[in-house]
C-alpha cells in the first residue's frame, strides 16, 4: 500500500465514495433524475410555431374572411353549435352575423380566446377593405438563451446542488450516528476534522461529474449556452455545493433518527423549491416577500448560475448572490461544529 | 507501547471514587478499581447495573461527574491523543456500513492508527480471511463481532475494551470469540470485558469485580469469589408441602456450610458433594419431607451474585 491510501483521510473519502456508488438509487437521483427532468421540461415547454387558433363563423362570407388570417382556423356553425362548440373548448371564438353588425362571442379571461379576439377583427376589418395607414415588419427570434429550456436549466442545476448536498450529509451522517458508528469512530484515533473533510472531498468529487454531465447534456441536447468564464462557473458550483453541503452538515447535526432528519430536510428545502425561481422567475412573487427570497441560498445560487450562463456576466458583477452564499456557508458550518453531536 | 519503565510498571487502569449520573439515575456511584497490566479483568453485572457507563468513561467517551480515571498511567484530559493510539476498543452495539467489505472495514480503522498490525494480519487473527471480499451485510452475527475485534485489535493494543462482546451470539460463535479472548490473554495482553454472561466472566477473567447499581458489591479471582459464599457445590431442592422444613438440622450437618431459600428453592452450599448429599437425604426422611425436586451443580458466579444480591443476574 502506497502512503496516500494509508492516510485516513484518503480511506475516509473513498469509503464515502465506495458507499455512494454501491446504493444504485442515490446514483439514479443524484445523476439520471436532473437529466429526466430537463428532457420532460423541454418537451412540454418546446418551442413550437405559433398556435393557429380556432373559431368559427355563423355566414360562409365570415368564415371565409377569418380563414384568410394563417393564425386562424375556422368554420362555420349556427348559433347553437357554435355555442356548444365554444363551451365544449373546441373553438375560441364565435362570430355571429348580425343584421348590422358582427358579434364576438369568446371568454375574455381566456388569454388565446383574446388573442383569437384581436386575430379575428383584423381579419374581418382587412376583408371589408381596411388597409394599414402604417407598415409593420416583423422579425422572429428563436435564439438559443432566452428560451425556457435556457431558463430552466440553471434553475435545475441550482435545484440538484442543493438537494444532492443535503440528502447526502443528512442521511449518511444520521444514519451513522444511529447505528453508532460515528461513536465507534471517535473512539478510535479518527481526527475528528477528518470525518467532515471526508464529506466535503466526497461532495467536490461528485460535483465534477454530477454538474459535468447535466451541463454537457443540456449543451448537446438542447444547446443551452454556456456564456460566462467556465472557471468562473466552476467556483459558483463549488460555492454553491459547500453552502448546501453545510446547511446538510448543520440539519444533521443533532438528529438522530431517518425520520426527524427526513423532516428537517423537507422543512428547510421545501420553501426554496417553491419560492426560489427554479421553474419560473421568483420575481413573480409579491414585493413584499422579495427581501426574504432573494435571503434565501437557493435563490442566490440560481441567480448566479443564470447570470454566468446565460448573460456571461463576471463575479465580479454577483457579489450580492456571492455573499448571501458565503453568508449561509459560514454561518452554518460554524453553528453546526458548535452543536455537533458525535454520540 | 509504555513510553518509560514507571509506566509500564504502573496499573492498567486506576479508577478513584467514580460517579457518573444520567438525568435522575445514578449510573456509576462511588466506583474505586485497580487493574494489571497483562490481567483480563471483567465487570460482571445485570442490565443497568452501570457496566457500560464504567467502561465508556475509562473509554474516554464519557467524562465523569466527579472521580478520575488512569490509563495507562495517563488521564483523558492531557493525553487523548496519544490514549487513542494505544487502547482498542469494541462497543457493545456497532453497525459497520452494510455496504463495505470486511477488508475495507478494516483498512478504514488501520489508517486511523500510527502503527499496528497489517489488514492481512488483523483479518487472519479474527479468522476471518474467508470473508474478506464479503460485505458486512452478509456476515452472521459472530462474523460481526470478529470484524469488530479486527477492527479493535488493528492498532495493537496494549489496552484491550470489550463490551459485552458476546452478547447475542449463539453458542458456537460465542466459543469462537472466547477463544480469541483467550489468544489475546496469552499474549500478554491487558484486557478489560463487560459481560452479564458468568460462565463468561469464569473461564475468560483473572479477576472480576461484580457490580450492582453502580458500585462494586464483590472483587477477586472468580475462583475465590466462588469459595467466598461458603461451598463449592449448590444441592437445590424442592419439598412437598407435607410439614416446614427445619433447616438448622440441615445446616448441623457435616459439610453442608449454609441454607437459604431462593425463588421457592431450598439451596444448600456444600463441600464434598459425595459424602453430604446421603446426609442430607437421612436428615429429610428424618423430617419426614417428600422430595419433589432436586438437583446439584457446582457453584458459579451466578451464585455469588444472588448470595449477594438476593436476585438472579439476568432478572429484569
Amino acid at each position: 500500500m502506497s502512503s496516500l491510501s494509508q492516510s485516513s483521510l484518503f480511506q475516509l473519502t473513498v469509503v464515502r465514495l465506495r458507499l455512494f456508488f454501491r446504493e444504485p438509487e442515490a446514483v439514479f437521483w443524484i445523476f439520471a433524475f436532473p437529466i429526466l427532468l430537463s428532457v420532460g421540461l423541454s418537451i412540454a415547454f418546446r418551442n413550437r410555431p405559433a398556435d393557429v387558433l380556432p373559431v368559427a363563423g355563423t355566414t360562409m362570407q365570415i368564415t371565409q374572411a377569418l380563414n384568410a388570417d394563417k393564425g386562424l382556423n375556422a368554420i362555420t356553425l349556427d348559433v347553437a353549435g357554435g355555442r356548444n362548440a365554444l363551451a365544449t373548448g373546441q373553438i375560441l371564438l364565435l362570430a355571429i352575423q348580425q343584421p348590422s353588425s358582427i358579434q364576438f362571442l369568446y371568454d375574455d379571461t381566456n388569454p388565446d380566446a383574446r388573442t383569437a379576439r384581436l386575430i379575428a377583427d383584423r381579419a374581418i376589418q382587412k376583408a371589408a377593405g381596411q388597409r394599414d395607414s402604417v407598415e409593420i415588419r416583423n422579425e422572429l427570434n428563436h435564439e438559443a438563451g432566452s428560451r425556457y429550456i435556457d431558463f430552466v436549466i440553471p434553475g435545475l442545476l441550482g435545484m440538484n446542488l442543493m438537494s444532492s448536498a443535503i440528502w447526502a450529509l443528512g442521511f449518511s451522517i444520521v444514519e451513522a450516528r444511529q447505528k453508532k458508528l460515528l461513536k465507534r469512530l471517535i473512539a478510535s484515533p479518527m481526527p475528528r476534522w477528518q470525518y467532515l473533510a471526508s464529506f466535503l472531498f466526497w461532495r467536490l468529487l461528485l460535483l465534477v461529474i454530477e454538474v459535468g454531465a447535466f451541463l454537457g447534456f443540456s449543451h448537446f441536447a438542447f444547446g443551452v449556452p454556456a456564456r460566462g468564464s467556465f472557471w468562473q462557473l466552476a467556483l459558483l458550483c463549488v460555492l454553491a455545493s459547500l453552502t448546501f453541503s453545510a446547511i446538510g452538515l448543520l440539519i444533521a447535526s443533532r438528529a438522530k433518527t431517518m425520520q426527524a432528519v427526513s423532516g428537517l430536510m423537507n422543512l428547510t428545502m421545501l420553501p426554496m423549491w417553491i419560492l426560489s425561481g427554479v421553474f419560473f422567475s421568483a420575481s413573480r412573487f409579491p414585493e413584499i416577500v422579495q427581501p426574504f427570497i432573494r435571503a434565501l441560498p437557493l435563490t442566490a445560487a440560481i441567480d448566479a448560475l443564470r447570470a454566468n450562463m446565460l448573460q456571461g456576466t463576471p463575479l465580479a458583477y454577483l457579489l450580492a448572490p456571492l455573499s448571501v452564499l458565503l453568508a449561509w456557508l459560514l454561518i452554518t458550518f460554524s453553528l453546526s461544529l458548535c452543536i455537533f453531536r458525535w454520540r | 507501547m509504555p513510553t518509560t519503565e514507571e509506566e509500564s510498571n504502573g496499573a492498567a487502569l486506576v479508577i478513584h471514587e467514580l460517579r457518573k449520573s444520567f438525568a435522575d439515575v445514578v449510573a456509576v456511584n462511588g466506583l474505586n478499581l485497580e487493574v494489571k497490566r497483562g490481567e483480563c479483568f471483567g465487570l460482571l453485572g445485570p442490565n443497568g447495573a452501570g457496566k457500560t457507563t464504567t467502561i465508556e468513561i475509562c473509554e474516554g467517551l464519557i467524562s465523569p461527574d466527579a472521580g478520575t480515571v488512569q490509563v495507562l498511567g495517563h488521564s483523558w484530559h492531557d493525553h487523548a491523543d496519544e490514549l487513542r493510539q494505544r487502547i482498542g476498543i469494541q462497543l457493545q452495539e456497532t453497525q459497520f456500513p452494510e455496504k463495505l467489505t470486511v477488508e475495507e472495514v478494516i483498512s478504514l480503522f488501520r489508517s486511523f492508527f500510527c502503527q499496528g498490525l497489517t489488514v492481512e494480519q488483523a483479518i487472519t487473527m479474527v479468522q476471518l480471511a474467508e470473508k474478506r471480499k464479503s460485505r458486512v451485510g452478509g456476515l452472521s452475527g459472530g462474523q460481526k463481532q470478529r470484524l469488530a475485534m479486527a477492527c479493535a485489535l488493528v492498532g495493537e493494543p496494549e489496552l484491550l475494551f470489550l463490551d459485552e462482546p458476546t452478547t447475542g451470539l449463539d453458542p458456537q460463535a460465542r466459543r469462537n470469540l472466547w477463544n480469541l479472548v483467550s489468544q489475546l490473554r496469552a499474549e500478554g495482553r491487558t484486557i478489560i470485558l463487560t459481560t452479564h454472561y458468568m460462565d463468561e466472566a469464569e473461564r475468560l477473567c483473572d479477576r472480576v469485580a461484580v457490580m450492582d447499581y453502580g458500585r462494586i458489591i464483590a472483587l477477586g479471582a472468580p475462583s475465590e469469589l466462588i469459595a467466598s459464599i461458603g461451598g463449592e457445590q449448590i444441592v437445590e431442592f424442592a419439598i412437598g408441602a407435607s410439614a416446614p422444613l427445619n433447616a438448622a438440622m440441615l445446616t448441623g450437618k457435616q459439610g453442608v456450610k449454609s441454607h437459604r431459600v431462593h425463588a421457592g428453592l431450598h439451596q444448600l452450599f456444600v463441600s464434598e458433594l459425595h459424602t453430604t448429599v446421603p446426609r442430607i437425604f437421612e436428615s429429610l426422611a428424618a423430617q419426614g419431607l417428600d422430595l419433589t425436586e432436586f438437583r446439584t451443580h457446582s457453584a458459579t458466579l451466578e451464585d455469588v451474585f444472588v448470595s449477594l444480591t438476593g436476585r438472579n443476574l439476568r432478572d429484569e
